[in-house]
């Protein structure tokens, strides 16, 4: 977030902030604050990038994932230029909802979206995303949801039950006047006006795959370099890193990756258990570095249930920041346990970065489960004890 | 650097040892606590560094060690520390042809035999200086971490064979010491990172493996530290010692305490 400081400082001095290839720390990574390393970074001449927010722990700047209650898990929200990692659901029904909340996040906040796919159109996904819901919609639903809650006024956006009020709040930051986190609706589509007023960038890899490279042959897939050169080449023609003297981007990019690693991008590690074992591990490591260099943020959804070759899961891991698994129960035994009746699936926050820090916010509750009903999408931790309600979007 | 695990291993910044293999592990739980330890251990003891950061950013490192009391902006200007940026150089060397070797060439190459260029770059970082300048006290070397360099297609060979041509150079030649952290994947098959672990397992004076509490989460207690003292060159006719404690990380510092002794259950 100091990277957002370097920038508005920009104005005046063009040195701190611009350098040829970056080599000055542009990153966004930097601890805002009177203590912090850079001389230019104080509070009062922060330029404050709508959408984002600075953690409670230790500053940095979050962005939220679309979901508030994913947001609170997380520590606050994704911390830009780190990766979030979604392990899809069997049937990809719960991560492309996911993925589709983080897109229709940036539209609402006003950042520039940067969509990949090997399956679908971008501009195909763009149109299903979800519609932001008004406050007073989102009030009538609360109240007429069998909830046992009396909220307060201020808490009608999110439910939070006792526990949870032992958290510190979440408050707008002093100059961003939108709020940090949306309500979505499912069951209506974002108004075709909104989308045409973002500006977002599309990666579909059949598209792409005929024209020529100008790397050499590495152990990369040819899928996943064009999409590396996509998202450098939009990052640095744009501004995001610092690098380019006629652009000063103030803005944060937003990167979805659909689907990464299943065979609609070239690589055969679903496939067979000897496959390509190195292509999506580098394809990572180079992503990341793109992120941490520059304004971004990445959700990638990958079908890990269907690598074969499970050391390359684990490697995926150390090479994520933030790993979040969804399991669905449809077609599992879990179906008809009683013990899960009221709930479509289990969330697992299976790893939380440590970044700038020694520590870092983990939820107390392990065991959470969520439910898509009517219109919540409800995170639950799931033990007799903890109940504790985190009602989300309204979804279908 | 953490004044209990100091006492713990038995050094003070001004009695650091020479000439030693350590070995970072973490099973289960994230071993990173360790590494932060060993870059301001080495820095307070004034000793020249080369740290090969491969996962996270200069900035991070930075703000933790200022946090344990060095600034590595600092250090790096006068000379004292080399770091090199694993996911910054990377993005240089992926997407622009270098004009000379490259640490990380391998990124670019589809199959990489080896990791001469970066043992090239770590020789030159641990470079003796003859001008009589500030004399550091002995050459470090600092990598985090090895598993990384399997995921970017060194073989497991390749990475134990650069580790032993860094032991040759830094420890044997120059009197110096080792750090490295390896990932221990556990009961995932990664048989690849199982012979880099075990080769240096063999290898190393000092092992410190962080493991997971195998109940599970507990909010008082992170893990468990396994300190092994081995004496590689010698025939083990005296029994390596070990110890083990767990831990609890703070903000600002780790608290070592004996098997259950937590302050929280006492």
């Amino acid at each position: 977030m100091a990277a957002a400081a370097t920038c508005g400082t920009g104005a005046g001095s063009t040195g701190s902030m611009v350098a040829a290839g970056g080599k000055n720390n542009v990153t966004s990574f930097q601890r805002r604050g009177p203590r912090a390393s850079g001389s230019d970074s104080s509070y009062s001449r922060l330029v404050s990038i709508a959408g984002t927010r600075p953690s409670v722990r230790n500053g940095q700047l979050l962005v939220s994932t679309g979901l508030p209650a994913l947001d609170q898990l997380l520590g606050g929200g994704l911390a830009v230029g780190t990766v979030l990692l979604i392990e899809e659901d069997k049937y990809n029904i719960y991560s492309s909802l996911l993925f589709k909340y983080f897109l229709a996040e940036g539209i609402i906040n006003g950042h520039t979206l940067l969509v990949a796919s090997a399956k679908e159109d971008p501009a195909d996904i763009l149109q299903e995303l979800p519609a932001p819901l008004l406050d007073d919609n989102v009030k009538k639903d609360f109240d007429e949801d069998a909830c046992n809650h009396k909220t307060a006024e201020s808490n009608i956006k999110m439910k939070i039950a006792w526990r949870y009020q032992l958290l510190p709040k979440m408050e707008a930051g002093p100059v961003s006047s939108s709020r940090f986190g949306h309500y979505y609706d499912a069951s209506k589509k974002m108004p075709q006006e909104l989308i045409e007023a973002s500006k977002w960038h599309g990666f579909f890899s059949p598209e792409k795959s005929s024209s020529t490279l100008n790397i050499e042959p590495c152990s990369l897939t040819h899928g996943y370099i064009k999409l590396l050169q996509f998202i450098q080449n939009i990052i640095y023609e744009e501004g995001f890193d610092g690098s380019n003297p006629q652009k000063k981007q103030k803005n944060i990019l937003r990167i979805g990756i659909q689907n990464l690693g299943s065979p609609l991008w070239g690589d055969d590690i679903c496939c067979t258990e000897n496959g390509n074992s190195h292509s999506l591990t580098k394809f990572l490591y180079v992503l990341r570095g793109l992120l941490r260099t520059s304004l971004s943020a990445c959700m990638i959804t990958m079908p890990t249930h269907l690598i074969q070759n499970k050391a390359i899961i684990s490697r995926v891991t150390n090479l994520s920041d933030t790993v979040v698994g969804l399991e669905s129960f449809i077609g599992s035994e879990r179906e008809t346990n009683p013990l899960y009746k009221d709930y479509h699936g289990l969330i697992h926050i299976r790893q939380i970065p440590r970044l700038n820090n020694l520590i870092y916010d983990v939820s107390d509750v392990k065991d959470l489960a969520f439910k898509l009903k009517k219109k919540l999408f409800t995170i639950e931790g799931h033990s007799r004890e903890q109940c504790i309600l985190v009602a989300l979007t309204p979804a279908q | 650097m953490f004044p209990e695990l100091n006492n713990l291993l038995n050094t003070t910044p001004d009695r650091a040892e020479q000439g030693k293999l350590t070995l970072l592990c973490d099973a289960n739980t994230d071993g990173s606590f360790l590494v932060h330890h060993f870059l301001s251990f080495y820095l307070k003891a004034n000793c020249k560094v080369c740290f090969v950061a491969l996962i996270q950013s200069f900035s991070h490192y930075n703000i933790v060690g200022q946090k344990l009391g060095v600034s590595l902006t600092v250090a790096r200007e006068c000379g004292q520390l080399v770091f090199l940026e694993g996911l910054k150089s990377s993005v240089d060397v992926f997407f622009r042809a270098q004009a000379e070797p490259h640490p990380l060439q391998f990124l670019r190459e589809a199959n990489a035999e080896n990791l001469q260029p970066l043992y090239e770059f770590v020789r030159e970082a641990l470079k003796p200086v003859d001008d009589g300048e500030a004399a550091w006290r002995c050459p470090v070397l600092l990598v985090d971490d090895l598993s990384v360099l399997l995921s970017l297609g060194m073989g497991a060979v390749a990475v134990l064979d650069f580790i032993h041509y860094c032991r040759a150079t830094v420890c044997w030649e120059r009197k110096g010491n080792i750090v490295a952290l390896v990932h221990d994947s556990g009961d995932t098959e990664d048989e690849e990172n199982n012979i880099l672990l075990n080769g240096l397992s063999h290898q190393s004076h000092l092992i410190l493996r962080a493991e997971g509490l195998p109940t599970g989460f507990c909010r008082d207690v992170h893990g468990q530290l396994r300190i092994l003292w081995r004496t590689p060159s010698q025939p083990t006719t005296q029994r390596d010692r070990s110890l083990t404690y767990q831990y609890k990380i703070q903000d600002r510092s780790v608290s070592f305490f004996a098997k259950g002794m937590s302050p929280a259950v006492l």
